[in-house]
């Protein structure tokens, strides 16, 4: 590095207190040793170069379409989801889905509601569904996580041989058996057992950042400093940490959104379907497949999208923050 | 046994580096020099110079994309930059080796060390293992491995880092290429070690007449080992000298510099370390200015508005606008 | 190298061990106790007491836990009630594996030879066509879900354009002699041809539809695995050394790429058990996954039990395999 003479200590001039003084130089030290060009943090220099990356602009582009249709939905459909007003048009025996007509442009389904409806206002519940349970999981997750890796030793120990067995389990297993916990299974059931199998993966890549830290330069100076140890986690490991979190909770979000789908499928889920969901949505449509397959296509197709869109997104992300694939 | 030509003829080599939405970065910008058969050239600057990519861009081993190459590399008549990639790979191994800094990463984790040496035999000499392997175990002897036979078996991290570079030597000299590359194969040694490879280095290359270009920042490297020395900066050679010539009386102030903050064990006590002020992120472009102005204790207004031509003087060169001879104690 | 596989071994113990309290616990929260859980709504009385006796569940916990031990050593999962009433858990499940293990191994048949070529190829030209559309569609392998993808193809190829089966394993009016439970080795195994070529008919929409993830995963892990070795200092030596082409692709640069590969293909199959569920659910195969979701659909608990543990210690078990032939493979974890 360069001279000695350098840059006065601006805290010195103002005579901040000893303190903080020290908070600051340490604050200084750790941004210092993160940054790979002087005066550039990683998530500028990230930002700057996603900005161009055209899988990444996709990705985010549907993502952030999906959330605004989930949020405007409700207003934009045109029929109430509940609504039956095709029902005078199904014929269970040789119109059982009644077909597009004006008014209802993807016609009706089974119960004589307004497909295009249910599919828009769906994306509102499919949202949710995705989001509470990526948000449950990293919550679980980064406490388990934080707890073991800021502790270490037997804390450690054991919670990692936990999340190492229940990782070992399949998802899809893991996911069932807990949905087979529930006495009455609802959208909660789906919730629920999606986010069990998320948090042990936050929990192991939130561990492994922080253990990492543990060593790296910027904590060790700290502690060489005397910061307390709880500063230490949260005002300079986390938020180091929380980079390749937030990478792996779009991604997870999308796969959330997928098993959630899965899971409806299976028979989990509400029986109540006055709101709809995608993956509901798809799994009613089984029975008329191969006389309508439309039916399970569109809400497939809606899923299928949006799970591309945050793959997409959480992709890119995660190449743009990797320090290695710095080119 | 030197004849006139020399072995390779580097003639105004440029490698400018392209990157996507950035200025071209040019690493290297107008570098010449030769080298004779038996000789010892040392190419030294601070990290950043150009010297490595100087070497790579020699071996043709620079990536295919992003860069651009301009000059001339001539080599036994031939000018390597005009090769096809097929033609250098029959070279490379076999006229003309290199050694590269860490041979933990240089070495493949996965293959035992004596199949790493007999694979340049069986490529460029035709032998089948089984009559390479004899070889490769006179090599690992030769470069000073004990027990060679049983290492012949081992694996790259079964070894010691010393061991690993002797090993790497041998896999460089096995076909007996007149000419050697070496960069920086002693800077993540441990400094004992350094001493010995050094050692071998120079034993090797008397006994064989190899040429070697010595690629280092390192001072120390440069004045035990090689003949001539070429001092590198932002790209171009800006002094070039015999190195007695040159510890004992260097003019560039860039060299100057560099041989004034070498710690000296007789210098009086309390005597302040001198270091080179700012750093290469502070250069003048080379094509208007002097690049080693902005650190320059001689400067001059000329040296920031016009670009010093080399001059070559018998057994010297220099670029400079405002040169001061030292002499060196 | 012996000590390693031992002190795996023993943390595989350790491994089954939680597994199988975790299981216990389930067990005992499910909806109506365990009682019910093994013998139904229906059962008599007396075999509720009877069972609430072995079970031990007036004892502490851990005396149950050891109980529960000792019946899942001994093979005593409790009687199905929906699957297949009558029949012992376990029975079922060893009736069913064999149809998951054939369409699981016709699945890997098809992901690995075209992950890895895929992956390599892509790697070597970066930012190409190829490279491009290969992401593009591994990254639709996992987007899309897999009992979706079970759907098209099955009203594609086997309704719309009946070229394949629609369901099951065997066709009815086939005659088939079975000899391992594999259909079409048993075909093969006793000549009897258009028995093995029908078995084979009927696993290949479903085994496309299964292969799907792992192929995703296969080929982005050998996509990345090789930019990785390309980038690596001994590539560039034995550049230096001016090898061929092909020994530097095939000693240097496959040899080292390929060692995170085979631990990914191993851990493959937790992820084939999981879409195997949804795959044999679309196309009615009668393998362990069918059974799993109707054993979840029609809370036959003891089969769903069953089918959960033994799912869980193929895992474990495959792990165990995937760890002792990495370190076969790659000379520096023999050291440790």
């Amino acid at each position: 590095m360069t001279d000695q003479q350098g840059t006065e200590n601006p805290s010195t001039k103002r005579g901040l207190s000893y303190g903080e003084r020290r908070k600051q130089r340490i604050d200084e030290l750790a941004a210092a040793s993160v940054d790979e060009t002087p005066g550039v943090s990683l998530y500028a220099s990230a930002w700057r170069r996603l900005r161009r990356n055209p899988v990444f602009l996709i990705g985010a582009g549907i993502t952030v379409l999906f959330v605004i249709l989930a949020v405007i939905s409700p207003w934009l459909a045109p029929w109430d989801p509940a609504a039956t007003p095709l029902l005078d048009k199904v014929r269970p025996q040789s119109n059982p889905i009644p077909g597009p007509e004006p008014g209802h442009p993807l016609g009706g389904d089974d119960r004589g509601r307004d497909l295009l409806s249910r599919l828009l206002v769906g994306s509102q519940q499919t949202l949710i569904v995705g989001v509470m349970a990526t948000l449950f999981g990293l919550v679980g997750g980064i406490t388990l996580g934080t707890l073991a890796g800021a502790l270490g030793g037997w804390v450690d120990s054991v919670i990692m041989r936990m999340v190492d067995v229940l990782l070992s389990i399949p998802s899809l297993l893991l996911a069932i058996s807990i949905a087979a916990l529930a006495q009455k299974p609802s959208q909660w059931t789906v919730i629920i057992a999606i986010a069990v199998i998320q948090v042990p993966i936050f929990a192991r890549l939130l561990r492994g950042s922080l253990l990492g830290q543990r060593v790296s330069d910027h904590v060790l100076a700290a502690r060489a400093l005397g910061v307390k140890r709880g500063a230490i986690v949260f005002r300079h490991m986390l938020p180091n940490a929380l980079g390749p979190v937030i990478v792996q909770a779009t991604l997870v979000l999308a796969t959330a959104i997928i098993d959630a789908a899965a899971l409806s499928f299976l028979g989990v889920g509400n029986s109540d379907d006055r709101r709809p969901e995608w993956g509901q949505m798809l799994a009613r449509a089984q029975p008329f497949i191969y006389d309508h397959p439309h039916l399970a296509i569109y809400p497939a197709a809606c899923i299928i999208t949006v799970a591309l869109g945050f793959t997409l997104m959480g992709e890119s992300l995660r190449e743009a923050l990797d320090p290695k694939s710095r080119r | 046994m030197t004849t006139n030509d020399p072995l390779l003829s580097v003639r105004d080599l440029r490698v400018t580096f392209t990157r996507h939405g950035e200025e071209p970065f040019k690493a290297v910008d107008g570098v010449s020099f030769d080298v004779h058969a038996g000789q010892t050239l040392g190419l030294v600057g601070e990290s950043g110079c150009g010297k490595s990519v100087t070497s790579l861009a020699l071996m043709g081993l620079l990536p295919a994309r992003g860069n651009h190459v301009e000059g001339e590399v001539i080599h036994e008549g031939t000018d390597l930059l005009k090769l096809s990639s097929s033609e250098m790979r029959d070279r490379r191994g076999r006229d003309i080796a290199m050694i590269f800094q860490d041979p933990l990463s240089s070495l493949n984790p996965v293959v035992p060390i004596g199949i790493q040496v007999t694979e340049v035999m069986e490529r460029h000499r035709d032998l089948s293992r089984k009559e390479a392997m004899p070889k490769a175990r006179e090599l690992l002897e030769r470069v000073g491995i004990p027990d060679p036979n049983a290492r012949l078996k081992n694996y790259p991290h079964q070894l010691s880092g010393g061991m690993r570079q002797r090993a790497l030597i041998a896999m460089s000299l096995a076909c007996a290429p007149r000419l050697l590359i070496a960069d920086e194969p002693t800077t993540a040694l441990d400094v004992t070690i350094q001493a010995q490879i050094l050692a071998l280095l120079k034993e090797l290359v008397e006994d064989t007449g190899t040429a070697l270009i010595m690629i280092t920042h390192d001072l120390g490297v440069v004045a035990g080992l090689c003949d001539e020395v070429n001092v590198l900066y932002a790209g171009r050679i800006v002094e070039r000298g015999d190195r007695h010539r040159l510890f004992a009386h260097s003019a560039h102030p860039y060299t100057n510099g560099l041989l004034g903050s070498i710690p000296r064990l007789e210098a009086p006590r309390g005597e302040r370390l001198t270091s080179i002020p700012g750093s290469v992120a502070d250069n003048l472009p080379w094509t208007s200015s002097c690049a080693f102005a902005p650190r320059c204790p001689r400067v001059l207004d000329r040296c920031r508005e016009e670009t010093p031509v080399w001059e070559e003087h018998p057994a010297t060169g220099l670029r400079c606008h405002n040169p001061a001879e030292v002499s060196h104690g | 190298m012996l000590r390693f596989i031992i002190r795996r071994l023993i943390q595989m113990v350790g491994v089954v061990l939680v597994l199988s309290f975790l299981l216990f616990m389930w067990l005992r929260s499910l909806p109506g106790g365990p009682v019910s859980a093994i013998l139904g709504e229906r059962a008599t009385e007396s075999r509720r007491q009877a069972l609430e006796a072995a079970l031990g569940l007036d004892q502490p916990i851990f005396v149950q836990y050891l109980k529960f031990l000792q019946r899942a050593i001994q093979g005593d999962f409790g009687i199905s009630t929906q699957v297949l009433p009558g029949t012992d858990a376990l029975e079922i499940f060893l009736m069913r594996l064999p149809a998951t293990l054939e369409l699981s191994f016709f699945a890997m048949l098809i992901a690995i030879p075209l992950g890895i070529p895929l992956g390599y190829f892509a790697a070597r030209r970066r930012g190409s066509a190829l490279d491009n559309t290969s992401i593009v569609v591994s990254l639709l392998g996992v987007a899309v879900p897999v009992f979706f993808t079970a759907f098209l193809l099955k009203y594609f190829f086997a309704i719309k354009w009946p070229i394949f089966p629609v369901s099951g394993r065997q066709s009815a009016d086939v005659d088939a002699t079975r000899v391992t439970g594999f259909f079409v080795l048993d075909g093969i195994l006793t000549r009897e041809w258009d028995a093995a070529w029908d078995a084979f008919m009927h696993l290949v929409l479903p085994s496309i539809a299964l292969a799907t993830i792992p192929f995703a995963i296969i080929f982005r892990i050998t996509r990345a695995s090789v930019l990785d070795v390309l980038d690596e200092d001994y590539v560039r030596t034995a550049e230096a050394k001016g090898l061929t082409l092909r020994v530097i692709r095939s000693r240097h640069v496959l040899r080292n790429a390929m060692l995170p590969v085979t631990t990914i293909i191993g851990l493959q199959v937790g992820l084939l058990l999981g879409g195997a569920v949804l795959t044999e659910t679309v196309f009615s195969f009668p393998g362990i996954g069918q059974a799993l979701a109707e054993a979840f659909r029609d809370k036959d608990y003891a089969v769903l039990q069953v089918l959960i543990m033994a799912a869980a210690a193929i895992f474990v078990l495959v792990n165990l395999l995937v760890d002792i032939s990495y370190a076969l493979i790659d000379p520096r974890v023999r050291a440790r």
